[in-house]
């Protein structure tokens, strides 16, 4: 309401020693533009995050381990690497990154990376603008099952390294994102029918806990976090 | 022009000197012909596809009207993509498409036998009298309980699982049975359920395995004194030295890691699978290896080092290290059947009929209000400790050197676990992260709040505690959480292939002015004893 957002998802929760953070998202009217996030500890009084900065990532990459439960805790970066401190000294600033921090920077990173839609949900306009279909009625049973029909919902990165043929049958106003077929590494989403076939749900296991589902042939998709904000790097491992 | 005015696209028609009727044709006969020969042109039929434009147009308003979309001018072209569309399908029917199976239909009737009763209702009324009633857990009770703390599958994904569960007890005899939880797969997930079977009924199964390990062993046997005598006849190989360590023995049926029998299936309705117990091997190959569940029990576990088994087994194996690992009630709950606390005999605990259910405040506020009740397992793999040396004395005919397996026996030393009845609070945590988080399900209304308990070590697993009433469950991936990332063992290095000796080590050759010196050295004591010899002859003569 304070905000004015067009509409607002609840993006999930991300579990920590001591407490939970619950995320939700605003969105303006171009679906894809930068997202404002809140986070909340108690689902009562929420807060607005600041977008994520270059260094903000490069920093929360270096840590690791769980979230504490506090956005005010800092991690002192001296303890985990210190070439990176020592960068940081040397810039002027002190060499600990709050929580909070690390909370924008792994959200951010979640929603670059598994945030997916389902093909045909989003439209592009001549203008640039990105809106939700209205004409969406749902992927059949036969394309559920298959990953290419799911995009990334984020700028795209493999779409001009694609063939001319296979550039040729794709439709611009639905086609312009990246679709899950080519993510390294191969088997990193697991697809599931359940109930027979009402409801797919596709698993991240790059990061465990997000779970995205979509009922065939109609409007209802939608993706949920819900875990401990920890990227699963030892995926090559267990595939 | 013709008697009809065509307006291009873009005009504004509501502006002044724009509008159509300033060019109004006064003559009303003249508008009806242009507006007969408007339609006429609307109707013309396209050579292409036979439809014409006015009833295509026709079609669509027909369809805008009656659903009435939002923004229809924005989607006006979708809207006749898909009038079109309708058009040809039905026309191209000639096939007749087969009645597919959907496969929620075949679903729906995997479901439906579970809410049907069985027939057989008068048998099983007599057993249940003789044997004592089994004891169903109330599933959806549980659930409700876990619910209050946000954890726990759909309503009606509880209500199928507790018919499932209610099936298996007619089908299998069984004491006691629990649902222990749930594992995802990539393919498929697992539902689990912790069963303990009636006495009688394990025996026959453990008579069974022993069968047929003993006549694979005597085939082993067979076979390696075949091999002996082939390689007796060939020049002798070197032997190898290697001598695998001995087999650590399972623990029986009903004790320490095999406590429980854990049936499986994939979807309730699905009929159960029943896991096989689990070995101290799988266990300690389990900690090394991390990989995700497909779903198919028969799923071959391919990984370093080499897992002894399918994956029915390293499942097994994983839910023997979070029962240990996870499975907690509040203190006091439970006490010793008796009063000496040996390790050995101290697998048996009864509920304590005194206790008195602290407050769900004191639940929460400390970890020592929480006991194991499950038996930890040691780095061997089983939970009591055993000496692998001890019962060898059955397997030394093949064995050559004894004096080797004495030394090594002396240095293993006996490993001791946990106490049964552990607190919790004594778990060790990973670096900076205690092992278990508390929490209460909510703060608002104290009365009726539920203690909950999180795993940080097993993520996924999950205690509640409300009065007298608690209960574990799992739900998650089946791995244990570690703070650094997965390191797999590496490769043991390469064995030296032969015992060095003098025999076979290599020396350099000598060079050729060693050769030659050798060589009039040897003249040299030759010509030295050939002298004597002369001289001896000469005496001689």
């Amino acid at each position: 309401r304070q905000r004015r957002f067009e509409r607002v998802w609840f993006w999930g929760c991300i579990q920590g020693l001591r407490g939970a953070y619950y995320i939700a998202e605003g969105l303006g009217p171009n679906r894809a533009a930068p997202r404002s996030r809140l986070y909340s500890l108690n689902c009562l009084d929420w807060s607005l995050l600041t977008p994520a900065t270059k260094e903000m990532l490069a920093l929360a990459e270096q840590l690791k381990g769980r979230f504490q439960g506090d956005p005010s805790f800092e991690y002192n970066l001296a303890e985990i690497n210190a070439e990176v401190a020592a960068r940081l000294i040397e810039g002027g600033k002190e060499p600990v990154i709050k929580e909070e921090a690390r909370l924008i920077a792994t959200i951010e990173q979640i929603d670059r990376a598994v945030g997916i839609v389902p093909r045909g949900a989003f439209v592009k306009t001549p203008l640039g603008s990105v809106h939700e279909n209205r004409h969406f009625e749902g992927l059949s049973l036969l394309e559920a099952k298959k990953l290419s029909s799911y995009f990334h919902f984020t700028e795209p990165v493999n779409l001009k390294n694609k063939t001319l043929l296979e550039k040729a049958d794709l439709d611009p106003s639905t086609d312009f994102l990246d679709s899950l077929e080519h993510d390294i590494p191969r088997g990193s989403w697991s697809i599931q029918l359940e109930k027979g076939g009402t409801v797919v749900v596709l698993r991240s296991l790059l990061w465990l806990g997000l779970t995205f589902y979509h009922v065939p042939m109609t409007k209802q998709f939608g993706y949920i976090y819900f875990g401990t904000g920890e990227k699963n790097l030892d995926l090559p491992f267990m595939l | 022009h013709g008697p009809y005015q065509p307006h291009e696209p873009g005009y504004g028609l509501d502006q002044p000197g724009y509008s159509p009727y300033e060019d109004e044709i006064p003559d009303p006969q003249a508008r009806m012909l242009a507006i007969k020969n408007a339609k006429a042109y609307l109707l013309k039929t396209s050579t292409r596809s036979g439809l014409n434009l006015y009833d295509h147009f026709a079609n669509i308003l027909t369809k805008i009207l009656d659903e009435q979309p939002k923004n229809t001018v924005d989607i006006i072209e979708d809207i006749s993509k898909d009038v079109k569309w309708a058009q040809f399908r039905k026309k191209m029917d000639t096939l007749r498409d087969e009645h597919l199976i959907h496969p929620i239909f075949e679903a729906a009737e995997k479901c439906k036998a579970l809410f049907v009763k069985e027939g057989l209702e008068e048998e099983h009324e007599e057993l249940d009298e003789e044997m004592g009633q089994p004891s169903l857990p109330n599933v959806m009770e549980t659930a409700f309980y876990f619910e209050q703390a946000g954890i726990g599958l759909s309503k009606d994904e509880s209500y199928y699982i507790f018919l499932s569960l209610k099936n298996l007890i007619n089908v299998q005899p069984i004491q006691t049975c629990r649902f222990w939880g749930k594992i995802l797969g990539l393919e498929m997930n697992y539902i689990i359920a912790e069963v303990q079977l009636l006495e009688g009924e394990e025996e026959e199964e453990t008579a069974e395995e022993e069968v047929g390990t003993a006549a694979e062993e005597e085939k082993d046997m067979g076979e390696g004194e075949e091999e002996g005598e082939e390689k007796e006849k060939e020049a002798e190989l070197p032997k190898s030295t290697y001598k695998p360590p001995p087999e650590i023995p399972r623990e029986e049926n009903g004790t320490g890691t095999n406590k429980y029998i854990y049936f499986v299936c994939n979807e309730p309705g699905n009929p159960w699978v029943k896991l096989p117990p689990v070995t101290p091997a799988q266990i300690v190959c389990a900690r090394k290896i991390k990989k995700f569940f497909t779903g198919r029990l028969d799923a071959p576990i391919v990984s370093f080092p080499p897992f002894p088994g399918n994956e029915a087994n390293y499942l097994r194996a994983q839910i023997a290290r979070i029962s240990a690992g996870t499975h907690v009630s509040p203190t006091g709950f439970y006490q010793f059947a008796n009063e000496d606390e040996e390790e050995e005999e101290g697998d048996a605990y009864e509920e304590n009929p005194e206790f008195e259910p602290p407050p769900v405040a004191e639940m929460v506020g400390s970890l020592t209000m929480w006991a194991h009740h499950a038996k930890g397992i040691l780095k061997q793999g089983r939970c009591v400790w055993i000496n692998p040396y001890q019962k060898s004395g059955e397997n030394e005919e093949e064995e050559e050197e004894e004096e080797d397996k004495e030394d090594e026996g002396e240095e293993q030393e006996e490993e001791r676990g946990l106490p049964l009845l552990a607190q919790i609070s004594e778990d060790e945590g990973m670096k900076n992260i205690p092992a278990w988080t508390a929490q209460a399900s909510t703060n608002l209304i104290p009365q009726y709040s539920v203690a909950i308990l999180q795993s940080n070590r097993w993520p996924g697993a999950y205690a509640f505690a409300s009065g007298r009433k608690f209960d574990n469950i799992y739900f998650g991936w089946g791995h244990k959480y570690s703070p650094e990332s997965h390191t797999p063992a590496l490769p043991p290095p390469a064995q030296a292939e032969y015992p060095s000796g003098p025999g076979i080590t290599e020396t350099a050759d000598p060079t050729v002015k060693e050769e030659i010196a050798f060589k009039i050295a040897q003249e040299e004591a030759l010509a030295g004893e050939e002298e004597e010899g002369d001289e001896e002859e000469a005496e001689d003569d």
